[in-house]
């Protein structure tokens, strides 16, 4: 397949590996940022391919997995009422909130579909025009243009009967709240390419700078991990700290100025709870005042709904890459996909789903 | 174990209601089947937990199958509700090595179907009944109210007689077989979603639906004798082998540069976020074969691959060997694939 078999090559693989056997000198610990890169890294065995030197940590970057349970509870709560058609992407739906998840709701009646882009929750609003259309709007900077074109779409039309549950994230402030814990041992990134293809990576410079710490856009084949992890290693052994770009064949360092356009005038940024850490200041978006009417927090009456985070569940641990999942004592035993104490083991990109789906059990 | 002090409030009871994932094909489909059906009703043929049970009436050997078909949309790329109805009975026998030969026809319709689709698929059941070698010698109709159905779900069960000197089940697989699927694999869901959820793609993907009696029976009449068969259905590939590594207690080992995927059905996959080890298939199977008969069966089959081997009896597992890195463990999802995020 164009663009991806080139990077899933295995004798450029293996090229990669044997440069980063003779790079490594010393123990380093590396932390990729997005589910996605995760889910990779473990699907194709990248840990094992590197020096055991090297030690990779999971970030926070899957949007599942953050998102705080009190928003789940929020879509539960407005999935249920009976003129709702609640939308969703699929990996939403097997979320737990407090007492069930969305496939629960559907199975007892709740209108809850999965859509593969928000436009197709404002074209249902447009079909339904008796019905309430809401899109639940989760991720990174990644999803957020798609999220707020919707938006932007459905003010357009004149839609009154469309509305998003946004709970959207950041990854710098998410970088930074890991940097400041007493506890972190991180001491380089791999940050998600896709991110950067919408954001840029400039943003990451003065991070870079204040902690001393090398930060490489990354892609999401393994041969871009590879090259990511590579590139880290040099500079770690070189005692540099830079902002660099593997993924340059789609990020540039202002990323996509159309879409930062877009989410100027749809998002404010806003302090988000991120399930598992807990609050980090201003590391989320909201709606603006302009496009309030669209708010379904608002609209529903729900912005008051609060839900307790699990305490023991250590995700929040494992987000922060003080732990890896198999360092558990739950992962796989009384914690796995059918019964999940936490966000982590649901979503394909959780890291505790990834190293289960694998048998990373050690 | 450790103890784990748990104040969240989960695991969810998943049986205070049936959800999509008890029909997926998954862990949490077989759950169901282990803890309710096969715990009630349990009896040697249904404990065989194969894709039909195998009895004797007087001196014939039976296979007797059963299958219910709520697709939507009923009418696909490559087939439609109606030959569906017909290959996926006519498989479940013909895995069992048998030939089937008669089918049962149940209709539910609902209310204020139009009778043009009916004839249309009516008339595609006649055709693939025809293609396979069976005939419909019984049926029934029911409508139900507007509202109470999708427009039309059909059941059908199909009967054959075992071919003379067959003997196949789970439990048969050894080590050193040859593992053999029948030709690509994912196409059939990925025509059904594009369908379904309007994902538009540069080429039309034609599901793989067809009735693979007359395969099954060519490997037999040429002399191999296999010792299990198992179509590809919910689950996929995957599921497959790992329900057949564990009825046999076997580790199964297959290589993913190996697995035959159409490049549509892989950039598919690559756009939602699936594995096309766990797409559902209508027409494709896998052979476990003795080594020295896989040749014969990759005759036999034009399209057929050679994608692994048994390796042992001392654990039941199936793992993948990758191009690069470790061998990975494959194992059965919860419940379906579901699109991601990002």
């Amino acid at each position: 397949m164009k663009y991806l078999e080139q990077y899933r090559d295995k004798n450029l693989v293996l090229k990669l590996v044997d440069e980063i056997h003779k790079t490594t000198t010393q123990p380093w610990t590396i932390m990729e940022m997005c589910g996605g890169q995760t889910h990779s890294i473990i699907r194709y065995g990248i840990d094992k391919l590197i020096p055991n030197k090297i030690r990779l940590v999971h970030g926070p970057g899957c949007p599942v997995c953050v998102t705080p349970k009190e928003m789940i509870d929020k879509a539960l709560d407005i999935a249920a009422q009976e003129d709702v058609i609640f939308t969703s992407f699929g990996d939403m739906l097997r979320v737990p909130g407090t007492h069930e998840d969305l496939f629960s709701i559907k199975a007892q009646g709740g209108d809850v579909r999965i859509v593969y882009s928000p436009m197709d929750a404002v074209a249902l609003a447009e079909k339904h025009p008796d019905r309430e259309v809401v899109f639940f709007g989760v991720g990174f900077e990644t999803t957020a243009p798609a999220n707020a074109m919707a938006v932007v779409a459905a003010k357009e039309k004149g839609l009154t009967n469309f509305s998003v549950l946004i709970s959207h994230v950041l990854v710098p402030p998410a970088i930074e709240a890991i940097l400041k814990s007493d506890r972190n041992e991180v001491q380089g990134f791999l940050a998600a390419g896709h991110v950067c293809t919408i954001m840029g990576y400039e943003e990451y410079e003065p991070l870079s700078k204040k902690y001393k710490v090398p930060i490489v856009v990354t892609g999401f084949e393994p041969v871009d991990l590879l090259q990511g992890i590579l590139m880290t290693v040099k500079q770690l052994e070189e005692g540099r700290f830079d902002v660099e770009n593997q993924y340059a064949r789609s990020v540039s360092r202002q990323g996509n100025d159309p879409a930062q356009h877009v989410l100027k005038d749809v998002f404010r940024v806003i302090p988000r709870k991120w399930r598992g850490i807990g609050e980090i200041p201003m590391s989320g978006w909201g709606l603006t005042e302009k496009y309030s009417k669209y708010d379904a927090e608002l609209k529903f009456g729900v912005i008051d709904t609060t839900a307790e985070e699990p305490a023991d569940c250590i995700s929040g641990e494992i987000l922060m890459g003080h732990k890896r999942p198999n360092e558990c004592p739950a992962f796989g035993t009384s914690c796995t996909p059918e019964s999940p104490f936490g966000a982590t083991m649901v979503s394909a990109e959780g890291a505790c789903a990834a190293y289960y789906k694998y048998h990373r059990l050690t | 174990m450790t103890q784990f002090d748990l104040n969240c409030p989960l695991p969810l009871d998943q049986n205070n209601h049936i959800t999509m994932a008890h029909g997926g094909g998954g862990k949490i489909m077989n759950q169901l089947i282990q803890n309710l059906f096969q715990s009630q009703l349990s009896n040697p043929h249904l404990d065989t937990l194969h894709d039909g049970a195998v009895f004797e009436i007087g001196s014939v050997k039976m296979a007797f199958s059963t299958d219910s078909f709520v697709i939507n949309p009923i009418f696909f790329p490559g087939g439609d509700i109606g030959s569906l109805a017909v290959h996926g009975t006519v498989n479940d026998v013909a895995m069992c090595g048998a030939m089937p030969k008669y089918l049962s026809l149940a209709i539910i319709l609902e209310e204020g179907f139009p009778v043009s689709d009916l004839e249309k698929i009516v008339h595609s059941i006649k055709s693939a009944s025809e293609k396979a070698g069976v005939e419909v010698v019984t049926g029934d109709t029911k409508v139900v109210d507007k509202g109470k159905g999708d427009g039309i779900y059909i059941n059908t069960a199909g009967i054959g007689e075992v071919m003379s000197g067959v003997n196949i089940r789970p439990k048969n697989v050894k080590p050193g077989d040859a593992v053999v699927v029948s030709g690509d694999i994912g196409r059939h869901a990925i025509a059904i979603m594009a369908v379904r959820e309007g994902l538009e793609f540069s080429t039309t993907i034609k599901s793989d639906s067809m009735a693979v009696n007359h395969q099954v029976n060519s490997i037999i009449n040429n002399g191999v004798s296999p010792h299990c068969f198992r179509d590809c259905t919910r689950g996929g590939l995957a599921s497959a082998l790992v329900e057949i590594s564990q009825s046999a207690q076997i580790h199964i080992e297959i290589e993913e540069e190996k697995i035959p995927v159409l490049k549509e059905v892989n950039g598919a996959c690559e756009i939602l976020g699936f594995d096309p080890i766990y797409l559902a298939n209508e027409g494709r199977f896998i052979s476990f074969v003795k080594e020295e008969d896989a040749k014969k069966v990759l005759e036999i089959i034009p399209d057929s691959v050679l994608i692994g081997k048994v390796i042992s009896d001392m654990q039941a597992k199936v793992t993948m060997i990758q191009p690069y890195g470790p061998a990975k463990i494959v194992d059965m999802l919860s419940g379906e694939q579901l699109p991601r995020i990002c």
